[in-house]
Parts: C-alpha cells; sequence; structure tokens
C-alpha cells in the first residue's frame, strides 16, 4: 500500500496542478474574451456588454450557456471524422503548452515532513511549473505549429469555399510568420544559453535592465507582429475576414465545434502573451521584490505569480487595444511583409547578435 | 534538472488526456442537448444564401504549395541554429580555458551555414515565390486598358455622329 501511494503521488500532485492551471487558464480566457467586448465597447463609445450580472461579469457563462443549447450542423457534404477531428485538435494543441508555463519562482521554505508515509522527505523544493522539461521553448513552438492543423483541417473537410480560402490563407500565413518567430527566438536562446523556460527568466533576474527586451529589441519586435499573425488577430486576421471570407475556416461550424475554435484562438493569445513575457520581459520577476520579501518564501511566490499574470493581461489588453485602432491587411500585404521584411530583419537579428555575443565573450 | 527523466514528460501525456477529454466531451454534450432540426437547405455548404455553385474541393493557387515548400526548408534550417544557440556561450567560455578554438570555429561555421540560407533566400525571392497576385494584377491591369479604349472610342463615334 505505502509503495504504491510513494509511487503514485507525483502523479496525483501534477494531476492536481494540471487541473488548476487548466482551469485557470480557463477563467482568464474567458475573461479576456469579456474584456475585449467591454474595451472595444469603450473604444468605439459604446458600453458593451452590461446586462447577465453586474458589470456583465457574468457574460461568459451566459455565452457558454447559449453555445450548449444551440443546434450543431453538420454539413453533408463534410468529411464527417475530420470535420469532428479538426476542433479537438486546435483545442488540445493549444492547451498543451500549459504545462511547460513558469508560473512563478520555486517555493523552497515549505517543510513538507508533515505528510505521512513519509512522502515528504525528499521534497526541498515547490517549483510552480508543471512540467520542469529542458526543452520549453521549443516544446511551445512545436505544439502551437501543430495547432495549423486544426485550422487547415476544418478549412478541407466543411466543404465551404469559404472555408477553404480561409484555411489555406491561414496555413500560408501561420508558416510564414512562423518562421520569423523562430528567428527571432534565436537571439534571446543564445544570449540564456538554455532553452528551459524557468532558465531564461533566470538569466534575466536581479535587474530589469537584463530583461532580453533591451538586447533584443528588433527580435521583440518580431516576435511581436508575428505573435499577432500566429493568432490570427487583427491587423492579420485574413483568415476571418468577415468582409470577403464570412468566418474563413469556421464558417460551417456552430454551437460547442466553434466555440472550441473561438477558445483556441484566445488560449493561443495567452500562449504567445507568456512567451513574450518570459522571452523579452522577466516573466514572473518583479524589480526590487527580493529585497522586501526572502526569495523562495510564499509571499514572494504570489507576488511573483500575480506579477506574471499582470504582465501577461498587459499584453492581451495590446491585442484588444490594436484590435480596436487598425483595419486589416490585404493578402498580397500580409505576405510580402511577412516574407520580405520581418524574415530578414529576423535573420539580420540572428546574425548581429551572433557577431555581438562573439566579440564580447572572447 | 540536468539529469534526464522520462518522468519530466509526464505530465504532459496527462495534459494531452485532459485536453482531449474536454474538446471531446464539449463536443458530446452538444451533440446530446443541442436542438435537431435537419433540413436539406440548412445542411448545404454556406454560400451566402445562393445554391453552392461547383464543390468546394476544387483546385487551388499553387502558391500556397510553394510556399509550404520554402517554410519547411527555412524551418528546419532555423531549427538547425537552435542548438548552436543554446551551445555558443558555453563554446566561447570553453575556448578561454583550453587551446582549441571552440567558440571560433562555431561561429565560422555558422556564419557560412547562414550564408548558404542567405543565398537560397535571394534565390527564391529572384524567382518570385513571395511576389502575391503578379498575373491578377496585371489582368486587371489589361482589362482596364481595354476598358479606357473602349471609353474613348466610344467618344469618338459620338463625336462623329455630331
Amino acid at each position: 500500500m505505502e509503495s504504491v501511494i510513494k509511487t503514485a503521488f507525483p502523479f496525483i500532485v501534477f494531476s492536481i496542478a494540471i487541473l488548476l492551471a487548466f482551469q485557470g487558464v480557463l477563467m482568464i480566457v474567458a475573461y479576456t474574451v469579456l474584456a475585449e467586448r467591454k474595451v472595444l465597447g469603450w473604444i468605439q463609445g459604446r458600453i458593451g456588454p452590461n446586462r447577465v450580472g453586474p458589470w456583465g461579469v457574468l457574460q461568459p457563462f451566459a455565452d457558454l450557456l447559449k453555445f450548449i443549447f444551440k443546434e450543431d450542423l453538420v454539413p453533408d457534404k463534410s468529411t464527417k471524422f475530420v470535420y469532428f477531428l479538426a476542433p479537438i485538435v486546435a483545442l488540445t494543441c493549444a492547451l498543451l503548452p500549459i504545462v511547460v508555463y513558469p508560473f512563478g519562482p520555486v517555493i523552497t521554505t515549505i517543510d513538507w515532513s508533515f505528510l505521512p508515509y513519509g512522502l515528504g522527505d525528499n521534497i526541498r523544493q515547490l517549483p510552480m511549473t508543471i512540467a520542469q522539461i529542458d526543452v520549453g521553448v521549443l516544446f511551445v513552438l512545436g505544439i502551437t505549429s501543430v495547432g495549423v492543423y486544426g485550422i487547415a483541417l476544418a478549412g478541407w473537410s466543411s466543404n465551404n469555399k469559404y472555408s477553404l480560402m480561409g484555411g489555406l490563407r491561414s496555413s500560408a500565413q501561420m508558416i510564414s510568420y512562423e518562421l520569423a518567430m523562430g528567428a527571432s527566438v534565436i537571439g534571446v536562446v543564445m544570449l540564456a544559453g538554455t532553452l528551459d523556460l524557468n532558465g531564461i527568466i533566470n538569466a534575466q533576474i536581479n535587474s530589469p535592465f537584463k530583461w532580453f527586451i533591451i538586447p533584443q529589441f528588433i527580435g521583440f519586435i518580431v516576435f511581436l507582429i508575428s505573435a499577432f499573425a500566429e493568432t490570427n488577430r487583427v491587423p492579420f486576421d485574413l483568415p476571418e475576414a468577415e468582409t470577403e471570407l464570412v468566418a474563413g475556416f469556421h464558417t460551417e461550424y456552430s454551437a460547442l465545434k466553434f466555440a472550441l475554435f473561438f477558445m483556441a484562438e484566445y488560449v493561443n493569445m495567452f500562449t504567445v502573451s507568456v512567451m513574450v513575457t518570459v522571452l523579452f520581459l522577466g516573466g514572473w520577476y518583479v524589480p526590487g521584490l527580493g529585497h522586501l520579501l526572502e526569495p523562495g518564501s510564499v509571499p514572494y511566490a504570489l507576488v511573483s505569480h500575480v506579477a506574471f499574470i499582470g504582465k501577461i493581461c498587459a499584453f492581451l489588453f495590446l491585442y484588444i487595444w490594436i484590435r480596436g485602432t487598425l483595419p486589416r491587411f490585404r493578402f498580397d500585404q500580409l505576405m510580402n511583409f511577412g516574407w520580405k521584411f520581418l524574415l530578414p530583419l529576423a535573420l539580420a537579428n540572428v546574425i548581429l547578435t551572433i557577431i555581438i555575443v562573439f566579440f564580447l565573450n572572447r | 534538472m540536468s539529469e534526464f527523466s522520462l518522468l519530466d514528460y509526464a505530465p504532459i501525456g496527462v495534459m494531452f488526456l485532459v485536453a482531449i477529454g474536454f474538446a471531446a466531451s464539449q463536443i458530446l454534450v452538444t451533440q446530446l442537448i443541442g436542438p435537431r432540426k435537419r433540413t436539406a437547405t440548412k445542411l448545404m455548404p454556406y454560400e451566402s444564401g445562393k445554391d453552392p455553385v461547383g464543390s468546394a474541393r476544387d483546385r487551388f493557387s499553387i502558391k500556397f504549395y510553394t510556399v509550404a515548400v520554402i517554410f519547411l526548408l527555412f524551418d528546419i534550417e532555423v531549427l538547425f541554429m537552435i542548438p548552436f544557440a543554446v551551445a555558443f556561450k558555453e563554446l566561447l567560455a570553453q575556448e578561454k580555458i583550453s587551446t582549441i578554438a571552440f567558440g571560433t570555429i562555431a561561429f565560422v561555421e555558422i556564419m557560412i551555414f547562414i550564408s548558404t540560407l542567405v543565398v537560397g533566400y535571394i534565390y527564391v525571392w529572384r524567382k518570385g515565390t513571395f511576389e502575391w497576385g503578379l498575373q491578377a494584377r496585371a489582368e486587371a491591369r489589361a482589362e482596364a486598358k481595354e476598358m479606357v479604349k473602349e471609353k474613348n472610342r466610344r467618344i469618338r463615334e459620338t463625336q462623329r455622329v455630331a
């Protein structure tokens, strides 16, 4: 019995952590949608949703109920299996990176010896990351790019011309900007010398001047722009350009299947915000907090965690702000911008970083 | 952290199951609870209210295909740079304490690697892979020219009649 518990213990712990993080991310996503509608309302001189609950705070749940009670259409000519698979692929790929997010610093001051069966004997620290893997950056980039399949399959399987065009455009756009994104990360990886997300944050702590946004400003700009394109957001929302493609790749999707795509888009926004924060803005690090609270203690971790979420929310706000401000690109402009401007800029940044690192460190 | 353990990757498997289970259960719920009133018109592909013309399983521009191929090439090259980027500082540090010029060799090699990439990039640019809608724009221009000609001809005709 005791040995079974000892073997199962880590699994139970990270399963609970996964459920918590999953729930937390979904809540943030739900309230991003509400915030988006509110902020867009204010930008356009409207009030935004305010009927469901005070200030409309229950709006996301009302939306969810509406999605559940809508008819789930399956078009006659669609390829059924792929048609059902596509939203699952899209959402799964969006949610998977949650496990490697560095939600906060390691907690080292709790004494775990109160746990029964001597479970706490070997625990020295409690990391606020679920899976501490060494290839965090590659994992996030890799998994999110599999998300293209969800969109491409949805576009193709619906057997609708708008969907097909939307899916094709979206795939072309996402792979084009993924190159620039991947290249802009290289500079950061070179400066940090690791692919581990916590390692990258640890390379940036002690001073806000160590944040990689300063030595890697070009990389930051390239990453931010490609992040907008990767998540199909305004001004790069060509796949769902309402004026020409109805709703793009999800034209034929209704009810909760549509909601899955919708959620996937917002979870992806969250993911790229996490990546921007971790790679360029020091992740959970708060300047000067180490003097006020003891690093490794619970309050330190909590404040850092809140700061991390705050930085992410600032980026989510930037998304909404830009959506309320900018018009949409034309498709050839989009491809030109990605291939002829952003990619060379990212490559130039890589070359420049290599040269500077080489001459500073030799 | 430095020791590799497959157990570090176990949460990814659990998350995978949770995510797939969540998505699949959503689809199941909406299938069970949502109303079902199917009509032939409702299940047609949506085409702005008209009856659909032809099929969507049609040919599309080869451009998308070439972009995908070029993406594959460049993405692999970018991926090759990542191990270099991780090790570069380490190699430079080792160069200082040993007699072998690890860092300099890596520097020269990556520069050769990137220059081949740049040559390939210039080649695809010159080949016109990144040009979108060139043909469409040329056709539109020719059509506009035709229209102007036609208009001028008509004006001349009316003047002659007058």
